[in-house]
């Protein structure tokens, strides 16, 4: 009964999508207020629907409903109960439903906070919105029903891939969602001015918070992901170059350009026809990597569904959906117009070449992913394209844009000095080159690579310092306090400062890694030792246990430095009940700057295993760059102009509310 | 002319997708199909005095089943080949890849024989000439010795059915 109601639920989702397609944006080239008004309700029902059905799906897990076929398939009876609420998301079906549930939600969100915005706007913003969302519906009913009865019903259920039974992996899929699925607002703004015909710094303002949000859950999203690789695949490793991994980078980078663009075209009118355009390819990048993801078309650890009818009809909604808008893009691009001139030294031109290394970064990365998808349908042969050609095209883009990160915010707008720039910048150019040197130097051994990536850093750092303290530091004849002065920058500054810093740290912890870490493979039987640096690592043995739906074999090493011991680690192999793969659960000992982290490999004797024990310097920065980068996101959009813009359209419908009360009664309201 | 680059490249790509979908990315060409077997002189599992060679085998149709003990997926494919082994007469040979004799034996007793032999293969010296990477694989050679044939993985019903039967048939045919 329940599966019922929910597929139900996206029966009637389905109709609604239709009604918000064409009734708000017939409403709004026709100028039908009362068409247009259908938009917002249309919307909020369509999310209200959407979680009925997940909520239904949801019950139908934890109630542990066998005869429910993606039940079946992606849970069972001993499953922990988070696993359960998790395995909603852990297949295919499920995964595509959060997709839309995002999904509305975003439109609800936008049918909230659209107060201050024309209702032609909102009209086709939402529009567009429920395209996709038509789309996802479809693609749902049509070839991924999560509500498909299983007659007769299984026993007990295939169990959820071991991989996802993890706190982090039941955080990443809905906060990489959000992200990507955020991107379709950017997008629906983009395509309804387009359709429109108005494309002026206003469209720029009320994408840009959106687009930072998106971008936030994103980096977010990626980032629990690269943690979660990074402790439970057992190499020590925290980004592959795996097609899927690239899936959900390439719109980040896209996104960033996006990000940097939008600030351009909101406060100088610049860029306009760019800026459309990355947000078309954001949006675009998030459902093909939901295609190559979903498809099967590039191998994969995470490639669980494989059918060549989901692929088709994913493509045929990638060539409607982008197709379409690059299309109307070629159509209406002419009439945008390029806005305000600048001059080659100018914070447009820093900003124009940030955009241009991060489109063409994404482009690589797409290019690397989709080669040998290129190579064999051209009959070419079977290739696979790793790491080397990624570290290869990625440092050389990289570089620079780390650099222009420090000159550009301190560049004028339209028109800048380049003698005055140097003069700015020259004592954090050499201090910067200095520290890279030097810490190299103290460290032992040196190497270019490593000289290089700090240096990059520490001239984020000092450029970032230069800034602030250009715009804070004592005037004469001015009596404001430092204090007062620090508190009056804007939100959205600080948030622009924070993340910058946030890369300069995830650049420390690259480099530092890639640079010194230790790996040692060995051999270990009771009571032998191998020793890193300062530390030596004693292995005691294995125990063995159950866990509530898995075998263990537990190691335990002590850690000792000194000849002291100071922690014991416990690394775990886990073979699941039911699927029977063995997992890896590294232990790690996390540091602010250093990783020890210990994987157990295999048993090769009574009594010996092989062991894989790592030092890792500086490695959480990776993470805790990623982190700061996303508080950045958060700071800019919790700036007070936002909450101005709120309160005044707030305000001004109360006035037109009252208006319109005071001309029907026909009092003196004001 | 600019404004249409973003499409036609987009066009280009869905046209690469299109083509992507229809193709196996799992699927990986051996270089060994069409080339002779590899040579080998195993001694049987069973009985480590008594060997079977590549040329002693030459004149038959017959199909290499690499498999272990440990292999975990070898555990669902072996009581197909023991079922498709009764219905159809034809030679399967086991290669016992990297496992230890107990164990080994242990395990056909319990899952049963389709083997004609079990090759012992303790090292691994002949799986790796035979290019092995992952447990089971299986190849079939024809009666002149040459490998027709690599399944990557374990096979499925209708592997057996719809790959392998037609093409023992064949084989068997050919003089």
């Amino acid at each position: 009964m329940i599966p019922e109601i929910g597929n139900l639920a996206l029966v009637l989702c389905l109709i609604l999508s239709l009604v918000q397609i064409v009734v708000p944006i017939a409403g709004a080239q026709r100028g039908n207020a009362a068409w247009m008004a259908m938009a917002r309700p249309t919307a909020r029902a369509q999310f209200f629907l959407v979680a009925l059905a997940f909520a239904c799906l949801v019950f139908s897990m934890l109630t542990s409903d066998f005869s429910v076929k993606y039940v079946a398939m992606t849970s069972s009876r001993l499953l922990p109960i988070q696993y359960k609420v998790a395995a909603v998301w852990g297949g295919h079906e499920g995964s595509i439903l959060l997709w839309l549930l995002m999904l509305t939600f975003w439109m609800t969100a936008v049918s909230v906070f659209s107060k201050a915005l024309p209702e032609a706007m909102v009209a086709r913003v939402l529009g567009v919105m429920g395209f996709v969302s038509l789309g996802f519906l479809l693609f749902i009913l049509l070839t991924s029903n999560p509500f498909e009865r299983l007659i007769p019903a299984a026993l007990d259920g295939q169990d959820l891939n071991p991989l996802l039974q993890d706190p982090g992996m039941v955080a990443h899929p809905p906060m990489l969602y959000m992200g990507y699925v955020g991107f379709s607002v950017a997008f629906a703004f983009a395509i309804a001015a387009l359709i429109g015909g108005d494309l002026d710094a206003a469209w720029a303002r009320w994408s840009r918070p959106w687009t930072t949000v998106a971008w936030t859950f994103l980096t977010i999203g990626i980032c629990l992901g690269s943690a979660w690789a990074y402790y439970t695949l057992g190499w020590g490793g925290w980004w592959f170059w795996d097609p899927v991994e690239n899936a959900s980078f390439m719109p980040w980078l896209m996104g960033t350009a996006l990000m940097h663009s939008l600030a351009v075209t909101e406060k100088r009118g610049g860029f306009k026809v760019w800026t459309v355009l990355l947000a078309i390819f954001a949006f675009s990048l998030s459902l093909l990597g939901t295609f190559l993801v979903r498809s099967g078309v590039l191998t994969s650890v995470h490639a669980f569904a494989s059918d060549p009818r989901r692929g088709v009809f994913i493509l045929i909604f990638l060539v409607v959906v982008i197709g379409g808008s690059l299309g109307l893009f070629a159509w209406r691009a002419p009439k945008v117009g390029l806005g305000g001139k600048f001059k080659l030294v100018s914070r447009e031109s820093m900003l124009l070449g940030n955009n241009v290394l991060f489109a063409a970064a994404a482009g690589s990365v797409l290019l690397g992913t989709l080669y040998p998808l290129f190579l064999d349908a051209l009959g070419l042969g079977k290739i696979s394209v790793g790491p080397p050609y990624f570290d290869t095209v990625f440092v050389p883009l990289m570089a620079p844009a780390l650099f222009l990160m420090g000159v550009g915010p301190i560049t004028r707008w339209k028109e800048a000095s380049l003698p005055e720039l140097r003069v700015r910048l020259q004592w954090a150019a050499g201090v910067s080159v200095l520290a890279g040197l030097a810490i190299t130097a103290i460290k032992g051994n040196f190497s270019v690579f490593v000289a290089f990536g700090l240096a990059l850093a520490a001239w984020i750092v000092i450029t970032a310092g230069v800034n602030l303290w250009g715009r804070v530091r004592p005037v004469p004849g001015n009596t404001v306090s430092l204090t007062k002065r620090l508190g009056s920058q804007s939100r959205s500054y600080y948030g622009m400062l924070f993340a910058h810093l946030g890369v300069a740290a995830f650049v420390i912890g690259i480099t530092m890694v890639k640079g010194y870490e230790v790996e040692r493979d060995v051999q270990m039987d009771l009571g032998d030792t191998v020793a890193i640096g300062p530390y030596t690592f004693r292995f005691n043995g294995v125990t063995e246990g159950m866990g509530p739906n898995y075998r263990y074999q537990r190691g335990s090493v002590d850690v000792l430095s000194n000849g002291q011991v100071t922690r014991t680690m416990s690394p775990e192999k886990r073979t699941y009940l039911v699927q029977k793969n063995p997992m890896t659960n590294a232990a790690i000992d996390t540091g602010l700057v250093r990783d020890l982290y210990v994987s157990l490999g295999e048993s090769v004797g009574p009594t010996s295993w092989t062991v894989r024990v790592y030092y890792k310097p500086f490695i959480d920065w990776i993470w805790m760059g990623c982190l700061m980068m996303a508080f950045g996101g958060v700071l800019a959009i919790s700036d007070s102009r936002y909450r101005i813009e709120q309160r005044k359209a707030a305000r001004s419908v109360l006035v037109s509310d009252a208006s319109l009360v005071g001309a029907v009664g026909g009092g003196a309201v004001k | 002319m600019m404004r249409f680059w973003p499409l036609g490249l987009f066009l280009a790509l869905v046209g690469f997708l299109y083509v992507g979908l229809f193709r196996d990315p799992h699927e990986i060409p051996s270089p060994l199909i069409g080339k002779p077997a590899p040579g080998f002189n195993l001694p049987t599992l069973q009985d480590p005095a008594q060997k079977v060679s590549r040329e002693a085998l030459l004149g038959h149709v017959y199909m290499v089943n690499v498999w272990a003990s440990w292999c975990v997926s070898c555990r669902d494919e072996h009581p197909l080949l023991v079922e498709f082994a009764k219905q159809h007469p034809m030679e399967i040979y086991g290669l016992d890849y990297k496992d230890t004799r107990p164990e080994a034996m242990a395990w056909l007793g319990q899952l049963g024989n389709p083997y004609q032999a079990a090759l012992f293969d303790a090292d691994g010296r002949v799986g790796i000439d035979f290019g092995v990477y992952g447990v089971p694989e299986s190849f079939v050679v024809d009666k002149k010795g040459v490998i027709r044939y690599k399944q990557i993985g374990p096979f499925t019903p209708e592997a057996l059915n719809n790959t392998l039967l037609p093409l023992l048939q064949k084989l068997n045919s050919e003089t």
